[in-house]
């Protein structure tokens, strides 16, 4: 039955044994990619599947006065966040995630495109602050969107009402275009960072640095195991030089005005107070602020966001003339100088008014004192005639006109100080003489900041010593940071002691009825100052404009004064936007100088510590009978009664008990 | 003719190593499920790996010459269970392939065909004494396994119809298939390719995409194909502690990806291992079908060679990333009855065979 040729060809046979050893040699090298050549590159996607990072926030340190008074301070609140890690499509589950979180699932999608490239362990933050019900979602879709969880973090809390704003500044997520940026290279998004103010200044030293929690996790995202956790590193906290009592009386001073307040310690160029109004509330920026609300803050007319203290460039008006002052005395020609004021005079054919005349009054025979707390124009025209645009462009340099100041403030500007050099560099034209006798006023392309004026003219009257103004102690700083002022910031301009002397003589005059702001007076106090007004358009151009130029394009009102007039303490400068006349804005001054003088002389003396009698020994002498006073000395114990302590200084910013 | 019959003709040095990797598959599934709501999977398949033994002897005791004698009664029947599952199957997971049996146990006959189209390709090209196959021959035989491929195929069930074509391709190769006939299967196949993808359900063509691109979609489809090769890469050349199993990335680590938490656990070293006694299993019993005491012989265990190497390539193929995902067991390892009684009565046939060599 079975013939020869019946069986199968045994060629065949071997040859399938041999197919069989080819398909094992693939698979067995299908091993040896994966298991040997990339062994380590799925050992890592292993991990990166089991273990989740899950951070810990850092707090970010709280901002305080000098006196050590809270300005700046967090409070706890939780945060909704997407886990990537959990395997679940998040796109999918966008709908309904937006929908509990009451966020537009566009939005949602489009954070999560924002993270694609980011390594998987980061979570995408959702919502910041959510609200007791948004939380209570959460907790209750644990099991149908693992991917879904809450952090609690600590959020910024800033004073009320938008107290000192624009000097603090505010917190927000860093953004694309800044984790570009080398300096912020460190970072991951989502983070929190100082945008504006100190805490841009200085986020380095408040900012935290996060912490993690590494768990190890099932592939539906369920926790089963902790590996290990590196703690957070809060935030330093960080002190102002600033006194709340004075930022408080800053702030009341302005209220109901636009325009800026700063106040520095001349004699080492600590910020004491610092204001700028209209003004915004941080508080809506410590979390996400809506797009609408954004835009309504940077499209107002009236800037809220600008610091004016440090960012408005304007005429500096007759403030200029102390500079103008300094110059001409230091050059030898004011000293004698005198000049008729007939409310006007011409100048290289133009005729000039002085401000007296809308009084119709002239200030007939001025000299250098009188020019001062008068503020006649006349007199600082001839002298501006006198001195040439160089050389009043030289000294107001040197006192720091035309350059930033150096604050340790963000986006400071410079200002400008014209020169004949100046001018042909940014305008290719030739130097008119007839526009030095509008610097001569501070009018024409002069433009300051407050807080230069405030170096400048609380230098001058500090024997020419000139710091950087500065809002956080050097010494307090860690050594990473550029120190926020320096001995090699300091800058000497020698001015003749007789020269600053009559020149704050002058300007005490400007507090008293002689002067320009009189109703300003401070009864007891050392007080003194220079009022400016300063054209926000040109006269021809109001006279055009008629009523509605006058309501619209009013006189912007300054004041720069000193407390007091020998060695000040105190240098407060005053912009008060549509003030008109530079003795609404020496009111100003006035209340924020009178505060401090107040809180000065309230400072508890050793002796008054303790509440009560306090026992007190004295020799005093008396007249004797005969007329001989130096026969009575007579001796005795007292017992004093040391003052109730005066009204209780602020605790704190406000809102921040 | 059966008192040249004898146990001690058994190839009990193919059931040690088969033993043995019932063993490591039996280990790898308490492993893999221990924690699971499978947990205890590896007592059932200790059992079905005793039925499947006591089912290999009872098959080797027939004579397979008279089984092949009424093997187109099998096929009829075969083909007859095929159509009653089209008829009254259980529906599950969009797909009709199990009876439910009246002892409450499911059954499904696409197995048990592929064991009697083994038997059916043997006879048919046995019975040939050509040496070369002429065109009817080879349309015929291709009726023969195409026939209830499709029927399958319809079921659906791609994995369990794509295990048919093998034990073709062997029967035709060992049958004498010519060049030219071999061409003209290449060229049908590269015709018929493109209409099928149409006819692909919109998963079986995920899993087909996945394959090419897994990155694609990583939560998708593709997440089986990337978190096998995790697995089996994470596990380096010495094996590791098995997250990618324990912690449940992997998906159904006790059947089809059995291989990939083996490779986790065991590494290079003993995934290799696995690998080396498939093949001499394989070696084995192509020595078994060498000495067979005639040509249908030799069909029947090649036949079996046949499914098992091509079940092997597919699914340790996909496990490595060189194959799509198609729902393929790995024979004698992965969990499930219907696979291991499967493997057992075919090696029961290879006995039969086997214990018949010398009757000659």
């Amino acid at each position: 039955m079975f013939g020869r040729d019946e069986k199968v060809s045994s060629i065949r046979l071997t040859a399938v044994q041999y197919i069989i050893l080819v398909i094992f040699m693939i698979l067995a090298y299908g091993l040896w990619r994966l298991q040997v050549m990339q062994s380590d590159f799925y050992a890592q996607l292993a991990e990166k599947n089991r273990i989740r990072n899950v951070p810990i926030l850092a707090p970010r340190g709280k901002i305080l006065d000098r006196e050590g008074r809270t300005i700046v301070d967090n409070y706890p609140s939780f945060s909704a966040l997407l886990l990537r890690d959990s395997s679940r499509d998040l796109n999918a589950d966008a709908d309904v995630i937006a929908q509990g979180l009451h966020l537009d699932a566009r939005e949602v999608r489009e954070r999560i495109r924002k993270f694609m490239s980011m390594p998987q362990y980061q979570p995408i933050f959702l919502k910041d602050d959510i609200t007791p019900d948004e939380l209570a979602f959460v907790e209750a879709h644990k099991n149908e969107l693992p991917e879904l969880d809450t952090i609690m973090a600590h959020r910024r809390l800033y004073p009320r009402n938008g107290f000192m704003a624009h000097l603090v500044g505010y917190v927000g997520e860093v953004t694309e275009t800044m984790l570009n940026q080398p300096q912020f290279e460190f970072y991951n998004p989502g983070d929190v960072v100082g945008v504006s103010g100190v805490e841009k200044q200085y986020n380095q030293v408040l900012m935290g640095q996060n912490g993690s929690r590494r768990a190890l996790v099932d592939s539906r995202g369920k926790e089963v195991g902790r590996l290990d956790e590196t703690p957070a590193i809060p935030g330093k906290q960080l002190k102002l030089t600033v006194d709340v009592d004075l930022q408080i009386a800053a702030e009341e001073a302005l209220e109901g005005k636009n325009g800026a307040i700063v106040a520095i310690d001349p004699r080492n160029g600590e910020i004491l107070a610092m204001v700028s109004r209209p003004t915004f509330d941080p508080n809506d920026f410590a979390v996400r602020i809506s797009r609408d609300e954004w835009s309504k803050l940077v499209n107002d007319d009236e800037h809220p966001l600008l610091n004016k203290a440090i960012q408005a460039q304007l005429a500096p008006g007759s403030t200029f003339k102390i500079i103008m002052s300094t110059a001409g005395l230091q050059e030898g020609i004011a000293q004698d100088m005198h000049v008729t004021c007939n409310g006007g005079a011409s100048f290289y054919g133009r005729y000039f008014k002085c401000w007296v005349v809308a009084q119709h009054r002239t200030h007939g025979v001025v000299g250098i004192s009188k020019a001062i707390y008068q503020s006649c124009d006349v007199f600082f025209y001839t002298l501006a005639e006198k001195l040439g645009i160089d050389r009043i462009a030289k000294y107001a340099t040197a006192f720091g006109l035309g350059q930033k100041t150096g604050v340790d403030l963000p986006q400071e500007v410079s200002g400008v100080m014209p020169s004949e050099e100046w001018k042909i560099r940014n305008f290719k034209q030739k130097w008119y003489a007839g526009e030095t006798i509008s610097v001569g006023i501070g009018q024409g392309a002069v433009a300051a900041t407050p807080i230069q004026l405030a170096r400048a003219i609380g230098g001058i009257a500090s024997d020419g010593v000139l710091h950087r103004p500065h809002v956080a102690f050097p010494t307090d700083l860690p050594p990473s940071i550029k120190p926020a002022s320096a001995p090699e910031d300091e800058v000497h301009v020698p001015i003749d002691p007789q020269n600053w002397e009559l020149i704050t003589d002058a300007m005490t005059v400007v507090t008293s009825p002689e002067g320009t702001a009189g109703s300003a007076h401070l009864q007891g106090i050392d007080f003194g100052g220079k009022t400016g007004s300063a054209q926000t358009i040109s006269n021809s151009l109001k006279a055009k404009l008629g009523n509605f130029g006058k309501a619209n394009y009013k006189d912007n009102a300054w004041f720069v004064g000193v407390t007091p007039r020998r060695n000040p303490e105190l240098v407060v400068c005053v912009l008060f936007e549509g003030g008109e006349h530079g003795q609404f804005a020496a009111r100003v001054a006035a209340q924020v100088v009178k505060a401090y003088v107040e809180k000065q002389r309230r400072q508890p003396t050793k002796m008054a510590k303790d509440a009560g009698k306090v026992d007190v020994g004295a020799i005093w002498s008396a007249p004797d009978d005969d007329g001989d006073k130096n026969n009575g000395l007579q001796a005795g114990h007292f017992f004093l009664d040391v003052p109730k302590k005066p009204l209780p200084l602020a605790a704190s910013a406000p809102g921040l008990q | 003719m059966s008192r040249y019959v004898s146990y001690r003709d058994f190839d009990w040095l193919l059931i040690v190593f088969v033993l043995m990797l019932c063993g490591l598959g039996v280990m790898e599934i308490r492993s893999a499920t221990v924690h699971t709501k499978f947990a205890g999977a590896h007592i059932k398949q200790l059992y079905w790996i005793g039925g499947g033994l006591m089912g290999m002897f009872l098959i080797s005791l027939l004579n397979y010459q008279a089984l092949l004698d009424k093997v187109h009664w099998m096929y009829i029947a075969a083909i007859a269970s095929l159509m009653s599952v089209m008829v009254f199957g259980q529906k599950y997971l969009g797909a009709r392939r199990w009876i439910k049996m009246p002892g409450g146990q499911h059954f499904q006959p696409s197995e048990w065909v592929k064991l009697i189209l083994i038997l059916a390709v043997a006879k048919y090209f046995a019975d040939l004494h050509h040496r070369e196959l002429s065109w009817s021959d080879f349309i015929k035989a291709g009726a023969m396994v195409g026939v209830p491929m499709l029927m399958v195929l319809a079921q659906p069930d791609l994995g369990t119809a794509l295990t048919y074509i093998p034990i073709a391709i062997m029967g035709l190769f060992l049958g004498g298939v010519r060049a030219k006939q071999a061409l003209a299967v290449l060229l049908l196949a590269g015709l018929i390719m493109p209409l099928a993808w149409h006819k692909l359900k919109p998963y079986q063509k995920d899993r087909l995409i996945s394959f090419m691109e897994p990155e694609a979609d990583k939560q998708g489809s593709g997440y089986q194909v990337i978190q096998s090769k995790i697995a089996v890469g994470s596990g380096g050349i010495w094996g590791g502690t098995g997250t990618q199993t324990h912690l449940s990335y992997l998906p159904v680590p006790q059947t089809d990806f059995i291989f990939a938490a083996f490779a986790e656990e065991h590494g290079f070293v003993g995934a290799l291992g696995v690998l080396l006694l498939y093949f001499i299993v394989l070696m084995r019993l192509t020595q078994n079908a060498q000495t067979a005491p005639d040509r249908a012989g030799t069909f029947v265990v090649m036949g079996v060679v046949a499914v098992l190497s091509f079940h092997i390539l597919v699914n340790v193929g996909m496990v490595v990333g060189f194959m799509p995902v198609t729902g393929i067991p790995l024979p004698l390892m992965s969990y499930g009855g219907s696979s291991v009684l499967f493997m057992f009565l075919a090696l029961g046939m290879v006995m039969n065979v086997r214990m018949r060599r010398f009757v000659n």
